[in-house]
């Protein structure tokens, strides 16, 4: 790939970037989110047209314009976001678009003949069955199909986007011979993972991007993992955060739970203090959001009891928990938080107009002093359409919302996800400042770092459960301890630690870029 | 990021890239108007230089209060449209509002008074069930609205048996037909100042948190829910104004169309077009009410110019359905670019 | 492809192979009653019971042999275009504009034939490539030009009602007597030919939706366009040639319709409502509106229920009109009872996570331990 820009919607995403890869050889590329790696493997895939630059297969300049002609050329991909089709059979979804056909006639009983095999290969102790419908599978065996549907094009460039993100370690492992099989019989493999550990284990050659721009290409066995980092986030890893609260002026409890229950969650104790951070930490699918959502209201708690101030309240709809003085800056801004083809302006009044008429009319809004209080610049004025507008910035207008409906708790689920490092600190100061000025703040994070840096307490799930309280401070093993339930994680070795450690940081980040 | 610490988060646009000279300023205010106005101004111009009684007074309202009842339907189909749903009942109403009305007052005055309130109240309910039933039972609302379109037509033909009983009231038809005496332009006919009422009302509810919402709930409804609106409501309410809007161009149209079963035929489709002709977004969030309503008036030019060309009345449904293809084909390929 | 071949028969799971043991009888017991497809028959067999206790309190009967042909014959029109309407709307598209078809295929069936048998075979090639011609030309506006489906077709219908009312203001007689004699009003043994000419059509769709690429990829398409596109589907071929196959099935209708008549009509289309009947009879038959399910035999079962209404509203001598409202009635409450459904299964599928969530695949990434 030479030179390759993309721009969407007049943004520039890819600033033209040079990337090389043999055959027989992994190559990784690394990055934070938002660097651009998604985007330069989908115009890889034919997913995306280039705006300029050209794409170079075996010496042959290529154009694709459909993903069909990039798999023609012998790209095939392992997309990070899943790319089956839940109302499908697995032998449906591993051939999709190129049954294979006798005659006129789709033949069925090869296709699932053939998805018996390479499932059978790939996960021998899981079957899966091929006339399975996929939305029946968990996570973990849908991300098997995925890899079978890639692997079963034989095809000469293997695209794999955070692979591991849902898999078992001993599919992990599975998965990493099967890699360096393909690598041994010539086949070209970028490789994109958060998973330092993982690249160092496969990548002859690692390709750092940032901010759309190609830092350097780097071998594997000439870097250790910090340098690796360093360049990556363009600076030392020890990231700034806000000094913690005092604990002495920590308030009343603020909101409390009491065996609280949904469909996932279960023996919910809670007790969220004015002033204080609470961080959430926990695997993914730990329960996280689900904790968010059933405060909120979003899919309330079934069972249990939840009081604000002492008093007993009942939350059963978002509505209802923002007249209790309850903010949510959701996990996903794009279809959670913001209405993206509306104003600033707009934006930052929803909330607001949403509440009864009686306490809008007491809190008066100036959208200008709130969208000063969270520093957002925007070089559009307010009445720009907030989908320009960058993920930092987006993400103030989403906590400007809240801020509009004056609110006793606020929380925030992953809030610097997808924000780049220099705004992250922004957004960490106003989480702070939230807490000094009173306001109970629950703060959900996959990035340990973060809930370590941030809380002044933290709670941490598991199967939808509590599974321990930390106070502020902990050691990211006392987090892992209590996320994964492994009563002898102090026997294990070196080697284990950092791999939990790594899936702990990076759990969040298989779903959603 | 900026690193300057002062906190300036709003300029207008173009800071820092120095003033723009008077005739970019110009210009860009001329591009910031919608193309559906510089369509409208273009057809009355082209109207007026073939029949030069279209820019005297009465020439211009005649052709306003004929533009009137669309133009009313388009407003209430821009709050459908941009909640992200669909009315295709508004015609079926016209029809039901007409017909009812012939048939109870049958030419009495003094019963046109209540009939316009039992009109309102069937628009109501008629814009309660299409909402209710596409928010809360989750039925996608063209099949909703289709559907109140076939019962609304078969109780028309129910009650009526095919040929509907009655006569409007004189006072009736007035409200659609006649006006105010005014001296300079002779008459002001009472649809041109509905036309203008509803304009007013509808851009001021615009402004409102209700249209704000409106347009929230079309562009994420999922955010929008989070964010503490009432999704339902305001979508109900949007459908309750589409009605509401179908029973006053029943009205108008009552006063110059005869009492027939077929005055609202289409009208549903025509109002749509007029919408997105004016730029509103189909699938929600984007658009302006105005913009809509000049839609129609662009609409209603475009057929008197087909008129005036000779073109046949049958041809006319021709353009309509070549129009909104492009218009929505324009539409989404801007949406796509981002221009 | 996969380079290997050798047969692994052993290798398939448990749960393919458990499914396989069971009996005919239970098998078919399971498809009856568990899928969406069985459960309609059931909903048809359940209606036509009490349709026929209420007709037969009437003191009629509704099950006679020329009732039930007469319901046959009925079904014909109604199904053939619903059969087309369920392949768009598999690939969650639509089409509105089948009414126009089938009155502007009646009148060219007319025009061309002009009274001659000699005519037949250019007077059905002509219906047939009009009826392509228009599906090609709603199919292309829906997937080049980006504009949603409704409004395509809604703005061809538009479209070619101009073209009729401005050409045709009444009846168009010239429908050749060889053709009213053939599928207007023959028989084979006991079956009308036209019944045979609707079975033919269900088998080749079925066949068609099963066996074949198009079919594979079709429902893919409506499950999810990106999803299909990003796995190397051509969607917008895909899309185009549902859309061609519909409207071929409009014109079939259209070219039965004038066997019937003896003439073309500008109006037989619309008259008999076959845009939204089609869009009743798919969704009766428990295909998903939003696209990526459904079967064509399940949009039979819902034409034969709307027959099987409308016979007893004859004779029960309901108002005409009144079957209007009944039907609008009946189209509501089933969307509104199979989106309910789905809701159901949607939660059910990706857990307890954010049930509010869109689209499927994305969404269960996040729900790990469902």
């Amino acid at each position: 790939m030479r030179g390759i820009k993309k721009d969407f919607l007049g943004v520039h995403v890819l600033h033209g970037i040079d990337l090389e890869c043999a055959a027989g050889e992994v190559h990784a590329i690394v990055g934070e989110n938002g660097a651009g790696k998604s985007t330069l493997m989908k115009i890889l895939a034919g997913v995306y047209t280039p705006s300029a630059g050209e794409i170079i297969i075996d010496g042959t300049p290529q154009k694709f314009n459909h993903p069909l002609e990039a798999q023609q050329a012998g790209v095939s991909i392992i997309y990070q976001e899943f790319n089956l089709l839940p109302d499908r059979t697995v032998a449906e979804n591993v051939f999709l678009g190129r049954e294979p056909k006798k005659g006129f006639i789709v033949d069925r009983a090869k296709m699932e003949r053939d998805t018996a095999k390479l499932l059978h290969e790939f996960a021998p102790d899981d079957p899966i069955a091929p006339d399975e419908l996929v939305g029946r599978l968990s996570v973990a065996q849908q991300q098997t199909v995925e890899i079978a549907k890639a692997l079963s094009l034989d095809s000469k460039i293997l695209v794999m986007d955070e692979p591991t993100a849902s898999l078992a370690a001993h599919e992990v492992e599975r998965l990493f011979d099967r890699v360096k099989r393909l690598r041994e019989r010539g086949m070209a493999i970028l490789y994109i993972s958060h998973r330092l550990k993982e690249i160092f284990e496969l990548a002859q050659r690692i390709t750092v991007l940032k901010d759309g721009n190609k830092v350097k290409t780097v071998n594997a066995d000439e870097v250790t993992s910090a340098e690796l980092v360093k360049l990556m986030v363009g600076r030392e890893l020890d990231q700034y955060f806000p000094p913690r609260g005092d604990p002495s002026k920590r308030g009343d409890v603020k909101l409390r739970v009491r065996g609280g229950a949904t469909e996932v969650l279960s023996n919910i104790d809670l007790d969220i203090h004015a002033g204080e951070i609470l961080g959430v930490a926990g695997l993914q699918g730990s329960g996280r959001t689900e904790l968010a959502r059933a405060i909120f209201g979003a899919d309330p708690f079934l069972e249990g009891t939840v009081e604000i101030d002492g008093k007993p309240v009942k939350i059963n709809s978002p509505k209802q928990a923002i007249a209790h003085g309850i903010g949510f800056v959701s996990e996903d801004r794009k279809t959670e938080g913001l209405t993206l083809a509306q104003s600033i302006r707009d934006n930052v009044a929803l909330a607001w107009r949403g509440l009864a008429r009686g306490r809008r009319s007491q809190l008066s809004i100036n959208v200008k002093d709130l969208c000063q209080a969270v520093e957002l610049r925007s070089r559009g004025g307010l009445g720009q359409e907030v989908r320009y507008l960058s993920g930092g910035n987006q993400q103030k207008v989403v906590i400007a919302k809240w801020l509009a409906t004056e609110p006793q708790l606020v929380i925030f689920d992953e809030p610097t996800r997808g924000i780049d490092v220099g705004a992250k600190a922004g957004i960490h100061d106003l989480i702070r400042g939230l807490a000094n000025e009173g306001v109970a703040v629950l703060m959900i994070s996959s990035e340990l770092p973060e809930v370590i840096g941030m809380s002044d307490r933290i709670i941490v799930m598991r199967n939808g459960q509590i599974a321990g309280e930390l106070p502020a401070g902990p050691t990211e093993a006392e987090i892992m301890f209590l996320a994964t339930g492994e009563e002898d994680i102090e026997a294990k070795t070196e080697a284990d630690l950092a791999k939990i450690q790594e899936e702990l940081s990076s759990a969040g980040e298989g779903g959603k870029s | 990021m900026s690193t300057s610490a002062a906190p300036v988060p709003e300029g207008p646009s173009g800071v820092g890239e120095g003033a723009p000279s008077a005739l970019q300023r110009v210009f860009g205010a001329l591009r910031a108007i919608p193309v559906v106005w510089y369509l409208t101004i273009v057809l009355w111009v082209w109207i007026a230089a073939i029949n030069p009684l279209f820019a005297e007074p009465s020439g211009f309202l005649a052709y306003l209060k004929q533009a009137a009842p669309l133009a009313i339907l388009a407003a209430g189909a821009f709050f459908v449209l941009a909640s992200g749903e669909f009315d295709l009942s508004v015609g079926s109403l016209v029809t039901v509002c007409v017909v009812v009305a012939a048939a109870i007052s049958d030419g009495d005055p003094s019963k046109t008074w209540p009939v316009i309130a039992l009109l309102f109240v069937i628009g109501l309910i008629v814009g309660l069930i299409n909402g209710v039933v596409t928010t809360i039972f989750r039925v996608p609302s063209f099949i909703t609205t289709l559907a109140m379109l076939l019962i609304l037509d078969g109780a028309v033909w129910l009650y009526t048996s095919g040929s509907p009983k009655g006569a409007l009231a004189d006072n009736f038809r007035e409200i659609g037909r006649m006006g105010i005496e005014v001296p300079v332009i002779d008459q002001l006919p009472y649809s041109v100042i509905i036309l203008v009422a509803i304009g007013a009302f509808s851009a001021w509810l615009m402004r409102r948190h209700f249209g704000r919402q409106v347009l929230a709930v079309g562009d994420n409804d999922r955010a929008a829910a989070l964010s503490g609106i009432n999704v339902t409501r305001v979508r109900i309410t949007a459908f309750v104004l589409s009605a509401l809007s179908a029973v006053i161009a029943g009205i108008l149209l009552g006063g110059f169309a005869g009492v027939t079963a077929q005055v609202g035929q289409g009208l549903e489709f025509e109002a749509i077009t007029a919408a997105v002709l004016g730029g509103t977004v189909l699938g929600g969030g984007r658009g302006s009410v105005i913009n809509a309503m000049a839609g129609a008036l662009a609409l209603t030019a475009l057929f008197s110019w087909l008129n005036l060309q000779g073109v046949s009345g049958a041809f006319e449904d021709a353009v309509e359905g070549v129009i909104i293809i492009a218009a929505v084909a324009v539409a989404s390929y801007r949406l796509r670019e981002g221009s | 492809m996969t380079t290997s071949t050798p047969p692994v028969a052993q290798h398939p799971g448990p749960a393919a192979q458990g499914g396989s043991q069971r009996s005919a009888a239970s098998r078919f017991w399971r498809a009856l009653t568990k899928t969406t497809t069985g459960q309609v028959y059931l909903a048809l067999i359940a209606i036509l019971v009490i349709c026929w206790a209420v007709v037969a309190i009437k003191g009629s009967n509704l099950l006679t042999i020329d009732s039930i042909t007469d319901m046959l014959i009925r079904s014909v029109a109604l199904g053939i275009v619903a059969a087309g309407q369920t392949l768009v709307i598999i690939g969650m598209s639509l089409d509105l504009s089948v009414a126009w078809v089938i009155s502007l295929t009646s009148i060219v069936a007319a025009v061309v034939m002009d009274g001659s048998n000699g005519n037949i075979v250019p007077g059905i090639l002509a219906v047939l490539a009009v009826g392509a011609a228009i599906g090609l030309a709603n199919g292309l506006i829906i997937t080049k030009l980006r504009v949603n489906p409704f409004i395509a077709t809604l703005g061809v219908a538009l479209i070619i009602q101009s073209i009729i009312e401005s050409n045709w203001d009444g009846v168009v007689e010239g429908v050749a007597k060889g053709l009213e004699n053939s599928l207007g009003y023959s028989e084979i043994g006991p079956l009308p030919i036209a019944v045979l000419l609707l079975a033919a059509v269900y088998l080749a769709v079925w066949f068609l939706l099963r066996y074949t690429r198009f079919g594979h990829q079709l429902y893919a398409v409506g499950g999810s366009e990106e999803v299909s596109k990003l796995s190397g589907v051509r969607t917008h071929r895909v899309l185009i040639t549902a859309h061609v196959i519909c409207a071929v099935c409009a014109a079939i209708t259209g070219l039965y319709l004038a066997s019937r008549l003896g003439a073309g009509s500008p109006l037989v289309g619309t008259d008999g409502g076959y845009d939204l009947e089609s869009i009743a009879a798919v969704v009766l038959g428990g295909t998903y509106l939003l696209g990526g399910r459904g079967s064509v035999l399940g949009t039979l079962a819902g034409v034969f229920i709307l027959a099987i209404l409308d016979s007893t509203f004859n004779a029960l001598e309901v108002n005409a009109f009144a079957k209007d409202v009944a039907r609008g009635v009946i189209i509501i409450v089933a969307v509104a009872a199979y989106s309910f459904r789905a809701k159901g299964r949607r939660v059910r599928k990706i857990g307890a996570g954010p049930a509010a969530t869109g689209n499927a695949p994305q969404t269960q990434t996040q729900g790990a331990n469902a």
